[in-house]
């Protein structure tokens, strides 16, 4: 196809765990790979900076065909995975403050054992006896013992095991290839953005804004936590689309350190500390987990989610071209979903049928009752 | 209110320019008692002594853990609780932390830096009778031979890993300056019949569970040497987290060197920050011959390249995460090891491994990341 000495069938374009994935897929695959990326080291952007959880999600039908198919291959990859990915199946457990929240726990419980996720729903006493260094007097809460954790920049980085690098920044990309901000070209079959927040700079049309996340981690405490804990609130902080939010959300590492989270803010392009809502994260966490205030943070970052309107990522091809195909838009579900977008992406790509619809994450659908 | 955090020789020179000039200083240090790491264990020298002339308020024992420049905030951390601190300009005046060198054996307890084992023993950890080897580089080693000898350590042994030849002319340098002169011949006295082996280094601590002994290159021949503490010191190097969290228009750093060259930074940076530039200026050019000074002690004293290969595949390098070399084989800089090893990502945030691999690999650390600190979730949500 290409008779040009430095030419690929796909060129990926972004080497977070997204274009890790998509790229390891294709190759085995049978097809010849390159990634660009314009980073120290790869898995250095949103992949380093989130939380590393893989979940299941049930927001909408979509998010949950993603996530459940994703996590299903989460597992399968989890034998192979060498320690520094730090893969851990901790589960998650959704606690609910009050009455409401427990209406909640008992709907999404329902939602998941009809299509065939364990669930368990934990009573106020079930709660403190999963977690006892949670406050007293939750309602209850919702496990779900198939969710994990994971390092994602270990991950990405075994996942691009033998497929070339390329580095340097991307200033154009097209069907045909990529151009660096040096000037060199490379041709390709084929090219697939995987930039996640950093999508507008390649496709300006796609609705992709950066979400930007703060997280806290602590020295070592281990044994302190058991599961990934989240608010019930968190979906509500997650979807909010004008006004800042935080939820509670905290998650035991194999280091026994524990990883606080998790704020929003749209509209933000600075990467710096923003104290305030640092402040009221935090704050939230120790609501929930009184005995965290007594604990040593050591790091404090910020990192930019890729949001959509419609909360669902872009896989496919980029509306209006051929062999341009997009894969981003994961918000803070890119890790969980990492793997699935893959499949998904090779799948589109190589005409072959997929094994949850593709439709709903196709780039090209309609944004606009989001709007 | 103009705030200096650390007493140490900067700080110390700081808060009394600011007090020479009329303006309200307080002056934050970790430690109990003002002093620094150098004159912490004798109250009577005599900065120490004009510092408490002074009545200059000093809240000691606190850590600054966060700060908020545009706010012009401090975040204090004590043993039991918070505060914030406001001021108007900020001096940081935190000196400079030990460099740590790894070597097969050096994260054996009994194994020290060598100023870090000076303060502990000024803070009552007991070396009489015990045999101690001082090794690394730099005047700083005379200077603590002498002040563990006085409290009855049995110095082995001090190994200068510079070689004589370049040796001779900083000592007639030294004879310049009347000073550091009398400074010499103090030390001379103290340090009267203990062995000094220049171009001779520690390549191996080794022991049981501990330090027992070491293994010495000494002029290109291996020797071992029985010893219950090793004293190692690489210099200094200043600490830049808090400047570089506080980097704003309000913030003065006081740059730090020997306690002459940091008496002088800790001045300018008083009068700066209290506003008499003129005082500031003058004091210019004596700060720049002190530089000038402290610039050809570290040509002089330059850790030589064979130190770069003591470390093997399996000597730990960050102490924090238990990294060893081997595994930062292939890696391409600082953020890489970081992310890939976990190297630098521990409780000291690569306060120790930073400068270690600055020296292996020419590494430089990412920028700092706060807390400046490890510091308690709860410190960090008051809101006062």
């Amino acid at each position: 196809m290409f008779d040009a000495i430095h030419s690929f069938d796909v060129i990926l374009v972004g080497a977070g765990i997204v274009g890790a994935a998509c790229a390891r897929e294709l190759a085995d695959s049978g097809l010849k790979v390159a990634v660009c990326h314009d980073s120290d080291t790869v898995g250095a952007g949103a992949t380093a900076a989130g939380m590393g959880h893989i979940a299941v999600m049930d927001d909408s039908d979509a998010q949950f065909a993603l996530t459940n198919y994703s996590q299903s291959l989460w597992w399968e990859l989890a034998g192979t995975l060498p320690p520094e990915a730090e893969f851990a199946g901790c589960g998650s457990l959704w606690v609910a403050a009050d009455d409401e929240e427990m209406a909640e726990v008992h709907r999404k419980s329902e939602y998941y054992s009809a299509r065939g996720v364990a669930v368990d729903v934990l009573d106020s006493g079930g709660v403190a006896k999963a977690e006892p260094n949670l406050r007293r007097g939750l309602a209850g809460g919702l496990r779900l013992p198939a969710d994990a954790v994971s390092y994602a920049p270990a991950v990405a980085r075994k996942l691009l095991t033998g497929i070339q690098l390329l580095r340097g920044r991307v200033v154009s990309a097209t069907s045909d290839g990529i151009e660096f901000a040096s000037g060199e070209s490379y041709f390709a079959g084929a090219v697939v953005l995987a930039t996640g927040a950093d999508l507008p700079r390649l496709a300006p049309e796609l609705p992709v804004r950066p979400r930007k996340g703060h997280l806290l981690i602590t020295d070592r405490y281990p044994g302190y936590l058991n599961h990934q804990i989240i608010e019930l609130g968190y979906l509500k902080s997650a979807h909010s689309e004008d006004a800042d939010s935080v939820a509670f959300n905290v998650q035991p590492r194999v280091t026994g350190q524990l990883l606080i989270g998790s704020s929003r803010q749209l509209g933000v392009d600075h990467a710096d500390i923003d104290h305030a809502i640092l402040r009221r994260m935090l704050a939230r966490a120790v609501e929930y987990m009184p005995g965290l205030a007594s604990l040593n943070g050591i790091r404090a970052w910020t990192g930019f989610r890729a949001s959509t309107p419609d909360n669902l990522p872009l896989i496919g091809l980029r509306p209006g071209h051929r062999s341009l195909y997009v894969a981003s838009g994961h918000e803070g579900l890119g890790i969980s979903t990492s793997l699935g977008t893959a499949k998904l992406l090779a799948d589109a790509m190589l005409g072959r049928p997929s094994a949850i619809p593709r439709e709903p994450y196709d780039p090209s659908r309609s944004f606009n009752h989001h709007a | 209110m103009i705030v200096v955090v650390g007493a140490g020789p900067a700080g110390i020179a700081a808060a009394l320019a600011v007090q020479e000039c009329g303006k309200a200083v307080t002056v934050v240090d970790e430690n109990p008692s003002a002093g620094g790491q150098i004159w912490r264990g004798d109250p009577t020298h005599r900065w120490v002594a004009r510092f408490r002339a002074f009545n200059i308020p000093l809240i000691s024992g606190v850590r600054v853990v966060w700060g908020y420049p545009a706010a012009r905030t401090l975040v204090l951390e004590d043993a039991v609780g918070a505060r914030r601190l406001a001021y108007d300009k900020l001096v940081v005046a935190v000196g400079s932390p030990e460099i740590f060198l790894p070597f097969p054996g050096w994260t054996l307890p009994g194994v020290f830096g060598a100023g870090g084992l000076q303060a502990l023993v000024k803070s009552g950890l007991p070396v009489r009778g015990k045999n101690v080897v001082v090794a690394g580089t730099g005047p700083l080693l005379l200077a603590v031979a002498a002040s563990l000898r006085k409290k009855g350590a049995n110095i082995r042994l001090i190994a200068e890993q510079t070689p004589a030849a370049l040796l001779w002319p900083f000592a007639k340098q030294l004879s310049g300056r009347a000073s550091k002169l009398l400074q010499g011949i103090g030390l001379a006295w103290d340090l009267a019949g203990i062995p000094y082996a220049p171009a001779s280094w520690v390549t191996a601590a080794q022991g049981d569970g501990r330090l027992q002994r070491i293994v010495l290159n000494r002029r290109g021949t291996l020797v071992t040497e029985d010893c219950d503490y090793l004293a190692v010191g690489f210099g200094l190097r200043p600490a830049t987290e808090l400047a570089a969290i506080m980097a704003g228009p309000d913030t003065i750093v006081a740059g730090t060197g020997d306690a002459d060259l940091s008496l002088l930074e800790g001045r300018i940076a008083g009068y700066t920050a209290a506003g008499d530039l003129e005082k500031a200026r003058g004091l210019e050019p004596e700060r720049d011959q002190a530089r000038t000074f402290a610039a050809s002690i570290d040509r002089t004293f330059a850790v030589r390249d064979e130190l770069r290969q003591l470390a093997d595949s399996g000597t730990i390098i960050c102490r924090c995460e238990d990294v060893p070399l081997g595994r930062l084989e292939g890696k391409t800089c600082f953020r890489d090891a970081k992310l890939h090893t976990r190297c630098g990502m521990g409780a000291c945030q690569g306060r120790v491994c930073g400068p270690a691999l600055e020296f292996l690999f020419g590494w430089h650390g990412a920028s700092p990341r706060p807390p400046i600190f490890p510091a308690r979730v709860g410190s960090l949500l008051s809101e006062g």
